[in-house]
């Protein structure tokens, strides 16, 4: 693909993306010429900087059912499953930075904000790149800013630590995801696109025939490819066996970055993972195809009994919900493996959506809570929430949603989410795996009990002041546990945007 | 657009628990005027529907439907019939009391109604839901606040209470849910209850399904109802609950086991019904002789009325399991008898226990001269559960021994071919169990109220308080009410129940 025919209306698709980098800009500025304004006025700034884009992003909304072009030289496509991953970035990125405004990090100043817009952009270009060359940009972008913000409290050894440790897993990652798509670039002889790949690589095509006739081994340098591009997937979405990062960048990492990496970051992975193996390869169609196909159900099985059982021994909060969030992304996994194997894609794909975002609003809930009450105890043991019924009730009724929605009890949204994963399991027969899926459920009402519990029934100290949380935390607390519930009242739109964003995905 | 009676049941402690969480929580008098007022809402207006149900007319009446999730085949979809009807006043009428018994609590008061409240308005939901998928988001709902009521209120080992009450209804609504889904995806993929019923009769291998599949769904639902074995929750439970939690969840919560047993098991697999029930009878019979003698040993008096909520509960199953008008009347007279039976019981054992912190009846006595009227209350409840007639489990006991009786002098019903004598050994047996729960209420009530010592200690307690009285009265006077007038309730209930054989073909 040349640049040569560059209309800049194509510009267009990659509007609100533009407006994050200037609006990244405009924190920088600002943090400059005021000579550091208050950490509390970036972070609203920045939440307010993020909604602006979130309705440039809704006026250029493509239409249901329109088949939406690739744009900027077979790069970018800006369909409707872009737009819903994105406003679930955005608004990840938009709480992240209310709450990182609450929380006490050393020097943050303008170049936090900027650092958590520039992940936010590049998760956007994630799920919309349709090309390798993008998506390995777009996800070093993402993994480099997410490195600075993991590590961003120098002071903290825990943090520095995070930090490194992330960045050094990290690079290891990216590395292999790089030599896997140099593979697929060589054995494809010099495709990028993803379109273009899938065309190489089905069997019937008379160019792989002629391929095949000339290199042998086009298959085999293929299948390592996808392999080694899976690695870099599973890392970024923390799935066994490349999950060992998380809970220790987890527990290092500033709260409210946590809760970004374990939301928005896993939600990229998991938009990038889906477009890359379906659009570069369809399955059935190659035997390259059926790797990828093949391997979703035991890495989701691994995932979801590995993240529950060891977040059942986990002391520190943090950690526990690393652990869960890794079982979580297990549950995505399922409906990754229903869709590789369902006759009705899109319900399988519009599943693994939903889960995503419903999953999004009360992880990114929990750390929130979390991170304000640690703070204000010094302590992020499990124990040390203790008595907070006493001390903070609303607050203590808001973690207990925020529990029962991750476990999936009805009748909050994490239930709907459950249910539509499970059941495109079940429609592409995929028994054993829902089974599997149920006894994890179960496993996980002991751990987030255990939270309940230790709030509830502990006493704790009883004379202990209400636990202080800013004004934006205690925003966003309270907004999203009315949409725990609400949300499950008002589902059906929303699931019909994420069928429909499913639908132009596979169009 | 008819009036939403049905809805407003529900959503009147929904509302009252909302607003409860926006008062300031040292004003505990309004946090309780507020859920008592919500409470009394919803009782009155499940009155009104038993009083307005239109008896000429029959079946399912007051319906609301509406699409919610058309991708899943779910829709918001509640009626009531004469079966249900008087579960919801049975609820109405335990929440009022439950909220009236709890008057003095001051710790975390806000909290406790909130969560009280949501457990009861997922118990009138799921008594009223008839889609299935909306049912077992109701029955799921009522799980949680029962665990953080258990953990965060109760006595004793309340963790592990609460620990083992939450996991045993969870596997056994997993076993049900597992069980109805196979159906519901066999029979047209629509979570309504009319549909799967229509649906799975028209199965051409029906007969085979409804037998595999029914087992797990009653078993699982019998769990809530604390079939035998598997009842090993409910004395520990209720022995840790504080006093409101064991009043809903012995008279009422359980009630919903039994009923969703009977509504989605029964009712959706007649034919898996008529296999199995002769033999889950003898689980039941096993509940009522088990239950009632270990009631008989036992010295703690919570545990012994949890012990009685377990044999009352056997009684009920073993009417379903009857499976004709006898004895699915006699099981729905002695849910709404026994419901209303249990809350008192466990109304009063909480009332003497705040007082004495003495849970031991032995160490008990005399304490007629100081809550004249706790003994009152606690003679028609012992009267009302051995059925004495004149009171309300007279006509509910009864009909449930002529009924298995009954159905074993028929062929009507198939019984898997040749186990109808099986059912009037049950029958007999059954009617003998009487004798053990009158040994045992005799005993205590006579221990604890009538005898001629008292020890000086009991004699400082304070009397029971106008809040209480009146907690203790209510039922008193439907336990007699019922028991005078069976048809007052027996007229809707039977209706309810002649469709119900209708449709199963007994």
């Amino acid at each position: 693909m040349t640049l040569t025919q560059f209309n800049p209306l194509e510009l267009l698709a990659v509007l609100p993306e533009l407006a994050l980098v200037i609006w990244a800009l405009v924190i920088l500025a600002a943090d400059l010429i005021t000579g550091g304004i208050k950490r509390r006025t970036l972070g609203l700034l920045t939440a307010i900087g993020m909604v602006g884009v979130l309705i440039i992003s809704l006026i250029t909304m493509p239409q249901a059912g329109q088949i939406t072009p690739t744009v900027l030289g077979a790069l970018i496509r800006n369909d409707l499953y872009t737009f819903v991953f994105r406003t679930i970035f955005i608004v990840a990125g938009a709480i992240t930075a209310l709450i990182a405004g609450d929380f006490k990090i050393a020097r943050a100043g303008g170049e936090f904000y900027a650092l958590l817009i520039l992940a936010t952009m590049s998760m956007c270009v994630m799920a919309a790149s349709v090309d390798i060359i993008m998506l390995y940009l777009a996800t070093e972008a993402a993994s480099i800013s997410l490195y600075l913000l993991a590590g961003f409290m120098r002071d903290t050894p825990r943090s520095a630590e995070a930090g490194m440790k992330y960045f050094v897993f990290g690079a290891v990652a990216s590395t292999v995801m790089l030599f896997g798509l140099s593979l697929l670039y060589g054995a494809s002889g010099g495709m990028t696109g993803y379109p273009p790949l899938s065309i190489v690589f089905q069997q019937q095509s008379p160019s792989t025939i002629a391929l095949v006739s000339q290199y042998p081994d086009t298959f085999t340098l293929a299948s390592f490819g996808l392999l080694f591009v899976m690695v870099g997937f599973m890392f970024k979405t923390s799935a066994v066996p490349f999950h060992f990062w998380s809970p220790d960048v987890y527990e290092g990492a500033p709260t409210p970055v946590s809760g970004f990496l374990s939301t928005a970051s896993k939600a990229a992975g998991f938009a990038v993972m889906m477009r890359f193996i379906y659009y570069a390869f369809p399955p059935g169609l190659s035997p390259v195809s059926n790797i990828w196909v093949v391997m979703m159900q035991p890495i989701a099985i691994l995932t979801m009994f590995l993240g529950n059982l060891l977040a059942v021994t986990q002391t520190n909060i943090k950690r526990m919900l690393a652990y869960s969030s890794i079982a979580q992304a297990g549950y995505m996994l399922m409906g990754a493996t229903a869709f590789g194997w369902s006759a009705d894609r899109a319900d399988a794909l519009a599943s693994i959506i939903f889960y995503v975002g419903t999953y999004m609003i009360c992880n990114i809930a929990a750390f929130a809570i979390v991170g304000a009450v640690s703070v204000h105890l010094g302590s992020e043991n499990i124990t040390d929430f203790a008595g907070m019924s006493r001390r903070s009730p609303y607050l203590a009724l808001a973690m207990v949603g925020c529990m029962l929605s991750l476990t999936g009890a009805p009748p909050l949204i994490g239930f709907i989410g459950k249910l539509f994963v499970f059941r495109a399991a079940m429609n592409a027969n995929l028994i054993m795996l829902m089974i599997v899926g149920i006894i994890n459920v179960l496993i996980s009402v002991y751990y987030y009990l255990g939270v309940t519990r230790a709030m509830y029934s502990d006493k704790g100290d009883q004379s202990a002041p209400a636990i202080k949380i800013g004004s934006n935390t205690t925003w966003v607390v309270g907004v999203s546990s009315v949409a725990l519930v609400l949300l499950t009242v008002v589902a059906t739109p929303f699931w019909n945007l994420a069928l429909e964003a499913a639908r132009s995905f596979l169009s | 657009m008819i009036f939403p009676i049905l809805s407003l049941i529900m959503l009147a402690p929904v509302i009252g628990a909302v607003i409860i969480l926006f008062i300031p929580k040292d004003r505990n008098d309004a946090i309780k005027t507020v859920a008592a007022a919500s409470a009394m809402v919803s009782m009155l207006l499940s009155l009104l529907v038993v009083f307005a149900y239109n008896r000429d007319q029959g079946g399912f009446q007051f319906a609301e439907k509406a699409s919610w999730i058309p991708s899943l085949g779910v829709s918001y979809y509640v009626a009531v019939d004469g079966f249900s009807a008087p579960l919801l006043l049975l609820n109405g009428i335990v929440l009022f009391c439950a909220v009236l018994v709890t008057w003095n609590l001051t710790d975390r008061a806000r909290e406790f109604f909130a969560f009280l409240l949501m457990l009861a308005a997922g118990v009138f939901g799921a008594f009223m839901s008839l889609d299935l998928f909306l049912f077992l988001i109701f029955y799921e709902l009522v799980l949680f606040p029962v665990y953080v009521l258990v953990a965060g209120w109760g006595s004793g080992p309340r963790e592990y209470a609460a620990m083992k009450l939450t996991i045993y209804l969870f596997l056994g609504s997993l076993a049900s849910i597992l069980g109805l889904l196979v159906i519901y995806y066999a029979s047209g993929r629509s979570f309504s209850f009319d549909d799967m019923q229509r649906g799975v009769a028209a199965l051409k291998d029906t007969v085979a399904l409804q037998r595999t599949w029914f087992l797990p769904v009653f078993i699982g639902f019998g769990v809530l109802a604390s079939i035998w074995p598997l009842h090993n929750w409910s004395p520990d439970g209720y022995a840790s609950a504080p006093t409101a939690v064991s009043m809903l969840h012995g008279g009422v919560l359980k009630a919903t086991g039994a009923y969703a047993a009977l509504r989605f098991g029964v009712q959706i697999m007649p034919e898996g019904a008529k296999y199995w029930l002769p033999v889950v009878a003898f689980l039941c019979l096993a509940n009522v002789i088990y239950a009632g003698s270990v009631a008989f040993r036992q010295k703690d008096l919570k545990y012994i009325i949890g012990f009685a909520s377990v044999a009352h509960l056997g009684l009920v199953l073993l009417g379903i399991c009857a499976l004709n008008v006898y004895g699915l009347n006699g099981a729905g007279i002695e849910l709404f008898a026994g419901g209303v039976m249990t809350g008192l019981m466990f109304s009063l054992v909480g009332i003497i226990y705040e007082r004495s912190h003495e849970r031991d009846f032995s160490k008990l006595n005399g304490l007629v001269k100081v809550m004249p009227l706790a003994a009152v209350g606690f003679v028609i409840g012992s009267l009302t559960a051995m059925g004495m007639p004149g009171f309300s489990g007279f006509p509910a006991e009864m009909q449930i021994f002529m009924g298995l009786w009954s159905a074993s002098q028929t062929n009507s019903l198939m019984f898997a071919g040749q186990l109808n004598w099986w059912l009037a050994v049950i029958a007999i047996v059954g009617v003998l169990t009487i004798l053990i729960t009158a040994t045992w209420t005799l005993r205590i009530g006579r221990q604890m109220f009538f005898t001629d010592a008292i020890t000086p200690d009991w004699q400082q307690l304070p009397p029971l308080t106008g809040i209480e009285k009146v907690a203790i009265i209510l039922p008193c006077i439907v336990c007699i009410g019922v028991g005078i007038l069976p048809n007052s309730v027996m007229n809707i209930i039977e209706i309810g129940v002649q469709a119900m054989v209708k449709s199963i073909g007994g």
